[in-house]
């Protein structure tokens, strides 16, 4: 498997992937624990909670996190960009340790341990699984859709 | 087996279903939309040939995205529904936890992915990792 080096614009991208996503889910978690109970016979009643602040600020920041993680999987495999996505947990652990002053227990600081090794692991190698005439075909997707425009 | 009620307002089983279910979903989704983007090609290069509406076009006119999205969105609208009878400090760390495992294992099988010893350990590090900080 040969070496794909990322460039720092690339890594800025897998840094959204990582930030926008928990921030997301946490966003969705305050708006939907202020809601009523919702129960399997009455689904559409998600529908509304789509429009209350806390859970559309959650939408926009998951849309965020999509946008940037379609990006990253158009250059670098699954297996290599969702490890990204983990390393948002220990941004936002360390965020609420040194700025809001929340404590972290012993458990927590030994998963915020586990998972920056195991995102350094991963993003030493490669980021790509090399395909014999995979080189030979981007270049054709890439052009198709100019060609297309120049129609 | 039984859940803390404090995390939990259903039974042991109709928690694990509603964990699954956004495992298996979530996976699903993002399998198909990684084999979408593959198959789109490097979206820094076509929007470099034919700008960002040129990459927009290529996304939303591959049938393979809009088959990855609905699963992903469907994930999403089970992860609503649980959130509203589980606790975040249950549902977070669980389904992230797995999903990477589920994903790791379906990337191999179904996109063909060289997942080797490195990504199989740090699969393992980040799930365990992701448990200890979201439980």
């Amino acid at each position: 498997m040969a070496q794909h080096h990322l460039s720092p614009r690339q890594y800025l991208i897998l840094g959204l992937v990582a930030l926008c996503a928990p921030l997301g889910d946490s966003c969705l978690s305050r708006g939907m624990t202020h809601l009523p109970p919702i129960v399997l016979s009455h689904p559409l009643t998600l529908i509304p909670a789509v429009f209350t602040p806390w859970i559309a600020l959650g939408i926009a920041l998951l849309l965020a996190f999509f946008a940037s993680y379609l990006t990253a999987l158009s250059w670098a495999d699954l297996t290599f960009v969702l490890p990204a996505t983990a390393f948002g947990n220990v941004i936002v652990a360390l965020f609420a340790r040194f700025w809001l002053h929340e404590a972290i227990s012993l458990e927590r600081w030994a998963g915020i341990v586990l998972i920056t090794i195991g995102v350094g692991f991963v993003a030493n190698g490669p980021s790509l699984t090399e395909r014999p005439g995979a080189a030979a075909d981007l270049p054709a997707a890439a052009a198709q859709p100019q060609e297309e425009q120049l129609r | 087996m039984t859940i803390p009620p404090s995390l939990s307002t259903v039974g042991f089983w109709p928690a694990c279903a509603m964990i699954a279910a956004i495992i298996l979903l979530s996976t699903a989704g993002e399998v198909l939309t990684a084999a979408a983007m593959k198959s789109i090609g490097d979206l820094d290069d076509i929007r470099a040939i034919s700008g960002m509406k040129g990459a927009i076009r290529a996304v939303v006119t591959c049938p393979l995205f809009f088959a990855g999205v609905s699963f992903l969105a469907l994930a999403f609208f089970s992860l609503l529904f649980a959130l509203n009878h589980l606790n975040l400090s249950l549902v977070a760390p669980a389904s992230a936890s797995l999903t990477l495992v589920t994903n790791a294992i379906a990337g191999k099988i179904f996109l063909k992915e060289n997942v080797d010893r490195r990504r199989w350990t740090s699969a393992v590090l980040v799930c365990i990792g992701v448990y200890l900080l979201a439980h």
